[in-house]
């Protein structure tokens, strides 16, 4: 690895071996989103309205509760490997680009951890 | 680095409906997974933390515009009302945007639709059908 031109440093690296697997999964997320978002939207249209009581006694029904939290799952990942390709596309800077993304993952992670606990709390019963 | 030549040379090309679909799948899923998530656990927040938290989540989101008040103080809270039900609904268009595209995605990944006609013609209809989708979901949900 030289340290001249962009090129340069990474001829004869091979690829980062990451890639493809990023773009297969970006793809099964994707199709785990189609099914549960349209899941999700239809709910919303053929619930008679959407007053907390309505809404909330749906969710805590078992297979509401499990749709829910596998689309946390399927669209906070997804979304968590999309960003990452937009930061990858234009924060060019190595150590700015670490960060970004450490951040990123954070962030994702988080979400779908207190997405997810809420679906638990409203289906378990501990909510007012 | 920065001096070096840019290729493709960004002042020499022509739009195409191909690079509009392109563009809107970023920003439509970027736009859902800064703004859109954050809403879709708000929601989830609100539901777990009981009826008062929702009532104040949807009079956030999604106000009465008849009651809301323009004087003093509160011009600011109801702007962002206003802001917020626009949002929301541009975020159905995002999703149905996204989805449109991402299946034409789908297509192409499998080494379909690239013939200049079809590729052309999908790329014109993926925005289209997306409106027409949100605007179905928008009356599904006012008349079911
Ligand atoms: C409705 C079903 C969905 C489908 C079929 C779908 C499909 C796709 C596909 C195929 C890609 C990869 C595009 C590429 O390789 O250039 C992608 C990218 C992306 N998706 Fe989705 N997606 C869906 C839902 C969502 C949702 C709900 C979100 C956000 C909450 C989202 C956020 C993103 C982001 C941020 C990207 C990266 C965009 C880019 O790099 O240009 N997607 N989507
Ligand atoms: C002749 C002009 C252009 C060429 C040859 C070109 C080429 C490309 C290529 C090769 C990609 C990667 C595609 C992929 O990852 O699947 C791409 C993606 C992209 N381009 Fe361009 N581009 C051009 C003009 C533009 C312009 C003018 C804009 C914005 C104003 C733009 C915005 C984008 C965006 C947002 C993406 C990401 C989309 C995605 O990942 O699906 N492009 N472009």
């Amino acid at each position: 690895m030289g340290n001249g031109t962009s090129i340069g440093k990474v001829r004869g690296l091979g690829s980062a071996h990451e890639g493809a697997h990023h773009w297969l999964v970006q793809r099964f997320t994707a199709i785990g989103n189609v099914v549960l978002s349209i899941w999700l939207m239809a709910s919303f249209i053929l619930l008679p309205d959407l007053s907390y009581e309505t809404v909330s006694s749906y969710l805590a029904g078992p297979i509401p509760a499990t749709a829910m939290v596998l689309l946390i799952i399927s669209v906070f990942w997804h979304a968590r490997l999309g960003l990452q390709v937009l930061v990858e596309d234009y924060v060019h800077t190595a150590g700015n680009k670490f960060g970004v993304l450490a951040l990123l993952n954070l962030a994702t992670l988080g979400g779908a951890a207190f997405g997810i606990f809420c679906v638990v709390r409203l289906a378990l019963g501990g909510a007012a | 680095m920065s001096n070096r030549p840019l290729s493709p040379h960004l002042s020499i090309w022509k739009w195409g409906p191909h690079m509009l679909v392109s563009i809107l799948h970023r920003v439509t899923g970027d736009g859902m997974a800064i703004v859109g998530l954050g809403i879709l656990l708000w929601w989830l927040g609100a539901l777990a933390s009981g009826p008062e938290a929702y009532a104040t989540f949807q009079g956030w989101v999604w106000a009465d515009f008849g009651a809301l008040s323009f004087s003093g103080a509160e011009i600011l809270s109801s702007i962002v009302k206003i802001l917020l039900k626009i949002v929301l609904i541009g975020l159905s268009w995002a999703f149905f945007t996204h989805l449109c595209s991402g299946l034409r995605h789908f297509v192409l990944d499998i080494g379909a639709g690239y013939e200049l006609d079809a590729n052309r013609m999908w790329s014109i209809a993926s925005p289209i059908i997306a409106i027409l989708l949100t605007a179905a979901f928008w009356a599904a949900i006012i008349l079911l």
